[in-house]
C-alpha cells in the first residue's frame, strides 16, 4: 500500500509541479500574446479565471502529496541532502506566499497593499528559483532529497 | 413614483447644455474650495465606505464627469513618444493621450461618464441618466487575480490601481464583470523593464479619490453634484438608506449583489433589465446586467486547498501507525 501511494506520487509529482509552473506563469497574459493559447487544445490558458481555477486544483493535489511526504518523512526524519533542503524551503515558501494569496482572494480578507505586492513578488521569486533549482539538480545529477 | 415628465426630460437637456458650457474651469473652482469640516469620517468605522447612487435625481449635468477629470488630472500618466511597438504584431498600443477630451465612454483620462437611457415603463417616459464609473467591488476580481499587485483592495473599499507599478497587462479589465479599467500605452513601469516584450502601458480607473477620502474630504463627482445624486458612508448604513430609498420609490437596486457585492449601489425608478436594454455598451461603456460572483469557483475550491493537506496528513499518520506496528509485531 505504503509502496502504492509513493510510487503514485512519484508519477505524479512532475506533471504536478509542470502544470502549477505553467498555471502560474499563465497568471501572468502573456500565453495569449505569443501564440501559445492558440496551439489546440491550450485555448484554456488565454482564459484568466480558467487558468487560476486550474493553479488552485492542482495546489490542491500538490498540498495533498505534501501532507503525505511531510508526515511520512517526519516520522523517521531522514537527513535531506543539500538540494533537498535548499528544494524543500522553497518550496515550503511557495506554499506559504500561495496560501496567503488565497486568503486574500476570501471576500472580507484583504491584505494591505504594500504586503499584498510584496507577497504576489516573492511568490513569483521562489517559484522562479524552485525551477532554476530543479534544473540545477537534474542538469548535476543531484535529484535526490534523502541521503543515502 | 417619480416620474420625469417630457417637459422635465427638455429642461434637463437644456440644463445639461447650459452647464456644459460652463466647463471645468467652474467644476475645478467648485472642487477647489476648501473644506472647512471632514465631509468623510473614516475613523469610527471600521465599514468600507459605500456610495448609493439615486438614478432618479441625476440630470445628467456632466458636472461629476467635469470635477472627476480637474480633481484626478494629476493622477493621469506622462505619456513617453514614441510609444515603443509591441512585439508580437497583435499586441496593440493604446493611445488616448491625443483624445483626452473623450468624456462618452471610459478612457485612461476620464474615469466616469455618463449613460443615458429613454424608456417606457408602466407606460411612462423616463429618461434616466446614470453616472458609470469602478463599483469597488466587495472581492475584487481585478485585485485578487492581478498577478503584481498593483491592483489592491484598501480598507475604506477602495479598489486601486497602483499607476507606477502596474505593467498595464490588462488582465484586471478582462476579469472585471464590466471591463472598466482602461489602459494607456507608453506610461508607467513597463518602459523600465522590457517594454517591447512584456506590458504594455498601465491600466487606469476611478480611485474613488482615496486621496480627498484620506484627508476626510469626499470625492469629487460627490462634491460636484448639483443634485445630491450620491451619498458615501459606511457599507451597513448605506445599504439601509438604499433598501428604503428604493422601497420610497418603488424602485430597483443594483450593485449590492452584482459580483458577489460591490461599494457601489445603483437606486431606479425602472428595472435595470430595461436600462440594460437602452444603453450603449461597448468598449468603454459598461452593461447594467445581473452579474454572478466571479470569485466564487476560487472560494469553493479554497476549501479543497484546507482539506487536502489535512488529508495528506492524515493518510500519513495512518501508514506511521501501520509501519510502527508491524515493527512492534516484528519484534
Amino acid at each position: 500500500m505504503t509502496s502504492t501511494i509513493n510510487s503514485l506520487i512519484q508519477k505524479l509529482w512532475l506533471p504536478t509541479m509542470t502544470l502549477m509552473a505553467i498555471t502560474g506563469m499563465g497568471q501572468m497574459p502573456i500565453f495569449k500574446r505569443y501564440y501559445v493559447a492558440d496551439l489546440p487544445g491550450l485555448a484554456w490558458l488565454a482564459d484568466p479565471f480558467m487558468v487560476h481555477w486550474i493553479h488552485y486544483i492542482g495546489a490542491a493535489l500538490l498540498m495533498l502529496m505534501l501532507g503525505w511526504i511531510v508526515t511520512t518523512w517526519a516520522a523517521k526524519r531522514p537527513a535531506l541532502t543539500c538540494s533537498g533542503l535548499i528544494r524543500s524551503i522553497l518550496l515550503l515558501l511557495i506554499v506559504v506566499t500561495g496560501y496567503l494569496r488565497v486568503m486574500k482572494n476570501l471576500p472580507d480578507l484583504h491584505w494591505p497593499p504594500l504586503t499584498t505586492m510584496l507577497i504576489d513578488w516573492t511568490h513569483l521569486l521562489f517559484a522562479m528559483l524552485l525551477g532554476i533549482t530543479a534544473l540545477w539538480t537534474v542538469a548535476t545529477g543531484r535529484k535526490t532529497y534523502i541521503k543515502s | 413614483m417619480k416620474a420625469p415628465s417630457k417637459t422635465r426630460q427638455t429642461a434637463t437637456l437644456s440644463r445639461r447644455s447650459f452647464i456644459k458650457t460652463l466647463g471645468v474651469t467652474g467644476a475645478t473652482a467648485c472642487i477647489s474650495t476648501p473644506v472647512s469640516a471632514k465631509e468623510v469620517d473614516t475613523s469610527f468605522t471600521s465599514e468600507e465606505l459605500m456610495t448609493v447612487l439615486d438614478l432618479s435625481k441625476c440630470i445628467g449635468c456632466g458636472e461629476c464627469v467635469s470635477a472627476c477629470k480637474a480633481s484626478n488630472s494629476h493622477k493621469y500618466p506622462e505619456v513617453k513618444k514614441p510609444i515603443p511597438p509591441m512585439f508580437p504584431k497583435r499586441v496593440k498600443v493604446e493611445d488616448w493621450s491625443d483624445k483626452k477630451d473623450v468624456d462618452d465612454r471610459l478612457t485612461p483620462y476620464n474615469w466616469l461618464y455618463i449613460q443615458t437611457a429613454d424608456v417606457n415603463h408602466n407606460g411612462e417616459e423616463y429618461e434616466i441618466n446614470i453616472p458609470r464609473r469602478c463599483l469597488h467591488c466587495t472581492n475584487p476580481p481585478c485585485a485578487n487575480l492581478c498577478p503584481w499587485g498593483a491592483a489592491r483592495k484598501e480598507d475604506t473599499g477602495i479598489v486601486r490601481i497602483h499607476e507606477d507599478i502596474c505593467l498595464g497587462g490588462a488582465k484586471c479589465r478582462a476579469v472585471c464583470p464590466w471591463n472598466i479599467p482602461q489602459r494607456q500605452s507608453g506610461a508607467g513601469m513597463y518602459l523600465n523593464l522590457m517594454p517591447r516584450f512584456a506590458g504594455n502601458g498601465t491600466m487606469l480607473k476611478c480611485d474613488r479619490c482615496y486621496d480627498k477620502i484620506a484627508q476626510g474630504e469626499r470625492p469629487a463627482c460627490i462634491s460636484a453634484c448639483p443634485e445630491d445624486v450620491q451619498r458615501l458612508g459606511p457599507r451597513s448604513e448605506m445599504i439601509a438608506y438604499a433598501k428604503k430609498l428604493a422601497q420610497s420609490m418603488n424602485g430597483y437596486i443594483y450593485g449590492l449583489e452584482e459580483n458577489g457585492g460591490t461599494n457601489t449601489i445603483y437606486v431606479s425608478p425602472v428595472p435595470f433589465k430595461k436600462l440594460n436594454t437602452a444603453v450603449k455598451k461597448g468598449k468603454g461603456k459598461p452593461h447594467l446586467a445581473p452579474v454572478e460572483n466571479s470569485m466564487a469557483n476560487e472560494e469553493t475550491l479554497t476549501k479543497a486547498l484546507i482539506t487536502a493537506p489535512l488529508a495528506g496528513i492524515v493518510a500519513g499518520v495512518l501508514k506511521v501507525v501501520a509501519d510502527s506496528r508491524k515493527e512492534k509485531n516484528r519484534d
